[in-house]
């Protein structure tokens, strides 16, 4: 099936959409969008996307959902709070609106709030400890979900059958939900690009993110058994962060350098590394852009603005400060961003990263992708505060959590953060909650310390592939042949982009001794010259 | 070059001249002549000029570290932010971890980073950052990308009541990595030249300022900019009897005992200041011994695995059956750096002295 290249227009409710009610039509032809719906807080920066409210405003607004104030957004911000529940975390409330809580409001009562995206459906989803949500990538209203408290909202009818283009889509969400929906419609994701994609050649960047998470996936799945067979000495995947990876990269620009810890191999795919380079690195053969120095999955790229990965823990978070801080003074319009895991936050670099950041007002953004251990460390004994972002106001900045198996809620939480910190020369901290599905590394059998099971229910529930290829499909973009046929051209490709590499000659041997130095001093000069020696002397033995 | 008092602008009392007896200082040939006028400066104010130049003439050069907003513990960024601003001259939070983080950082996204570390005693922290990340962030990155605009300063060596944690001398730590450039002057005017040399190296730089030498040693520098070569070492004092070794502020007690040498026993020493420990001028040193057979090595660090084992096992290798006598090295002793035993632990004048007569008594 051919997959509709979509144009995307801002959003314009011209006629009462057919399956709503009367009540709800009428409603809709008041026009009701978010700015008239809502008491406009006094301070307010208007963005492309929208106002970015004042939390201070906001947190008039009783926290506590025993006390729910009358108005629509009102319920909605002081939602039920649902309980999040991954496998071998803390259990965490979630409300759904993304607020950046600034530094300077008063710290919000209980436990920070969640943003998750929800579109009202007329189903009750069992209570259980372990909530099953979104399987079928549905958008749902929280207050459907309330564990204790339902509510009904009888102004608002879910059609059987969703809208069958994005662009009725975004107008049903204008109606349902306009404070959450305004989120999605302004979604970068939604938007078509300026150009086409050169490896989808299309404009609609949430199929490229589709795509590219197939790709990946496929990637992943090929090279780490490609270490099992010994053809690679290592590999890393990223099984169920690729939410994260690309919902933040189609968030970002090539001009905003990117310091990644290791598993981030998603957002170099995005900004448009090959198969051939990722594996040319994993392989060590001579186009290696690192010449073969590094162990696989070290990749970095000038091109692209990504940093080398290297393998020590949090030490690129000072550096994202650094390259934030000389950004601000260049006064290019760009952020550092630098990704990490939820064991790096306890490193002495994080903790001195995050405060030079906020004395120092550099625009970076910190992004932590939570996914529940460090090697076998579960979070349970990583830290005893409330997760990571409990520290963005120790340190006085802003920040944000978000549930990163939702590609849409990563994305509009890093565009908001670069337009906060580029706006305010200020950092942010934005922890975005996932599960780590594959092991930690080839080198970890995480069977050791986790159950299968907790790994297959979880991946089941929360997989972020599962939940975009349900939305995709439940809009008709895409149907599952077409996802068929894209997993064996993906693994087609990986496989061939991996022979090709292997067959590749290796590194040449002068390449040991060069770039230590800008210039080689003359002591590398006379080992260089003995090694060369030495090997010509024994060629057997080095061959 | 030897200044009329009566023809110089009055002095201010920083500036004032101090009785210099126990230090002599020896003009370097070497640094090249400048058509500008010089001034007589001690070291702080050498580094202060050096560092005011870098700001000058690099546009995106910062300087940044523990009180260098207000002028430094040591004076060295005197008036700096008055001139420079608050974005370009600022001070950090404690932790030097993240001064090294963030000069690399910075220098990695193009920008000129002069970070200050308050006293070499605190650099290991920082050690992560450096040697981890530092050292290799050219290689590892297949030359994509580099770091050379980081310069990390800071004062290190005895200061007469320093004790454990404000007198040592970190460079043998720092020398086993490879990728650093560790440079240490031992006086005013080539402390200004190497460390302009430092700042606009393509490669990061760590830069030792003998704190002992901050107020004492004055000496003419030239106002103008200029820069000294890094990676060759300097020789203040010819001779064909004994070549000695050292770096920093261990220089000045060398030229003592080399004139005690040369009084007493007719001694004839070549003395040779590396001025960068690594990569260090092997071949300087070399052909020093080559003509004179003996060496002796000095510095204030502990003497196992100090960077004087590292001169003498290259300089055994190269020119052992040019030796007359085995090599010997001066160095504090094994301990941490004592406080009130100060006098017997550092390689003063005397023990260098008795290093000297021993190797020329066995010498062959």
């Amino acid at each position: 099936m051919r997959i509709p290249i979509l144009s995307i227009h801002p959003i314009k409710v011209l006629r009462t959409p057919r399956h709503f009610s009367s009540k709800s039509a009428s409603r809709a032809s008041k026009n009701r969008s978010l700015s008239s719906a809502r008491p406009l807080p006094q301070e307010e920066v208007e963005s492309d996307w929208g106002t970015i409210h004042d939390y201070k405003q906001r947190a008039m607004i009783p926290y506590h959902p025993a006390r729910l104030a009358p108005s629509i957004q009102e319920r909605t911000s002081a939602a039920q709070e649902m309980t999040l529940s991954y496998a071998g975390t803390v259990p965490i409330p979630i409300t759904s609106n993304l607020q950046l809580i600034q530094p300077e409001d008063d710290t919000p009562r209980g436990i920070w709030p969640v943003y998750r995206l929800m579109v009202s459906t007329h189903r009750r989803r069992p209570q259980n400890a372990l909530r099953t949500l979104e399987q079928d990538g549905e958008i749902r209203d929280p207050a459907y979900d309330g564990i204790n408290q339902p509510v009904l909202r009888p102004d608002v009818t879910t059609p059987d059958d969703v809208e069958d283009n994005l662009d009725q889509f975004r107008a049903f969400l204008a109606h349902a939900h306009p404070y959450q929906s305004d989120e999605i419609q302004k979604s970068g994701l939604l938007r078509a690009s300026k150009y086409p994609y050169v490896d989808t050649n299309s404009n609609n960047t949430l199929l490229r993110a589709h795509r590219q998470i197939v790709r990946l996936r496929q990637m992943d799945d090929i090279l780490l058994n490609a270490q099992r067979q010994g053809r690679i000495s290592f590999y890393l995947t990223c099984r169920g962060e690729e939410a994260i990876l690309m919902g933040a990269a189609s968030a970002l620009e090539v001009g905003d350098p990117v310091f990644a810890q290791y598993r981030e191999q998603g957002v170099l795919m995005w900004r448009g590394f090959t198969l051939e380079q990722f594996t040319n690195q994993c392989f060590s053969n001579i186009l290696d852009l690192g010449k073969g120095r590094q162990m696989p999955i070290h990749y970095g790229s000038r091109a692209l603005n990504y940093h080398t990965v290297s393998s020590p823990l949090g030490t690129q978070l000072p550096h994202a400060v650094g390259a934030a801080y000389r950004l601000k003074l260049a006064g290019e319009p760009n952020v550092a961003v630098c990704f990490f895991g939820d064991g790096s936050t306890s490193t002495p670099d994080f903790h001195s990263a995050l405060n030079f950041a906020a004395t120092l007002n550099a625009p970076a953004i910190f992004l932590c992708r939570n996914n529940g251990y460090a090697i076998s460390t579960p979070t349970s004994d990583q830290f005893a505060g409330d997760g990571v972002i409990s520290r963005a106001p120790g340190y006085g900045m802003a920040g944000v959590r978000v549930d990163g198996n939702d590609i849409f809620a990563v994305h509009a939480a890093v565009r908001e953060a670069k337009q906060y910190a580029l706006s305010k020369n200020a950092p942010v901290l934005i922890e975005a909650m996932t599960y780590r599905q594959g092991h930690h590394s080839t080198s970890d059998d995480s069977s050791q310390y986790r159950s299968v099971d907790e790994v297959l229910t979880t991946t089941e529930n929360h997989d972020p592939l599962n939940r975009l290829e349900a939305f995709l499909k439940k809009h008709d973009l895409l149907s599952e042949e077409d996802v068929e046929v894209m997993r064996k051209q993906e693994r087609n490709d990986v496989v061939k982009a991996m022979e090709q590499a292997e067959r590749r000659p290796p590194v040449p041997m002068r390449e040991l001794f060069t770039d230590v130095y800008h210039d080689m001093p003359l002591h590398l000069q006379r080992q260089q010259a003995q090694l060369e020696a030495h090997v010509k002397k024994y060629p057997e033995k080095y061959a | 070059m030897k200044i009329l008092l009566h023809s110089l602008p009055r002095r201010s009392w920083l500036t004032a001249r101090r009785p210099l007896s126990h230090l002599t200082m020896a003009t370097d040939p070497t640094i090249m002549s400048v058509t500008s006028s010089a001034q007589g400066m001690n070291m702080f104010q050498a580094v202060n000029d050096a560092m005011k130049i870098a700001l000058e003439t690099d546009p995106t050069a910062i300087v940044f570290g523990e009180d260098v907003a207000f002028g430094g513990v040591f004076r060295c960024s005197q008036g700096l932010q008055e001139r420079f601003g608050k974005d370009r001259v600022f001070n950090t939070p404690i932790s030097e971890n993240g001064i090294a983080g963030f000069a690399i950082g910075y220098a990695a996204t193009g920008g000129t980073a002069i970070g200050e570390i308050q006293f070499a005693d605190y650099i290991y922290p920082a050690m992560d950052q450096l040697v981890n990340e530092m050292a290799k962030f050219r290689y590892r990155s297949g030359n994509q990308w580099q770091a050379g605009g980081a310069t990390l300063r800071m004062p290190a060596g005895a200061v007469g009541h320093g004790g454990h944690y404000h007198s040592q001398s970190p460079e043998a730590y720092l020398a086993h990595t490879a990728g650093l450039t560790v440079v240490m002057p031992s006086s005013p005017k080539a402390a200004k030249g190497l460390l302009l040399a430092s700042i606009r190296s393509k490669d990061p730089v760590i830069f030792l300022e003998p704190k002992a030498l901050y107020r004492s040693a004055v000496e003419s520098v030239p106002l103008g900019d200029y820069e000294v070569e890094l990676g060759k070492a300097r020789i203040l004092r010819e001779g064909s009897d004994v070549t000695l070794v050292g770096w920093g502020a261990q220089i000045q007690r060398l030229q003592k005992a080399c004139d005690l040498a040369k009084e007493m026993d007719g001694i004839d020493c070549e003395l040779i200041d590396l001025q960068t420990i690594v990569p260090w001028d092997a071949e300087a040193v070399e052909q020093s011994v080559l003509k004179t057979g003996k060496l002796v090595v000095s510095h204030e660090a502990p003497i196992t695995c100090g960077f004087g084992a590292e001169v003498v096992a290259e300089l055994q290798e190269r020119c052992f059956w040019a030796l007359e006598a085995p090599i010997k090295r001066v160095c504090g002793f094994d301990t941490p750096f004592p406080l009130v035993f100060e006098k017997y632990y550092l390689p003063d004048e005397t023990r260098n002295l008795e290093a000297i007569r021993e190797v020329v008594r066995s010498s062959r």
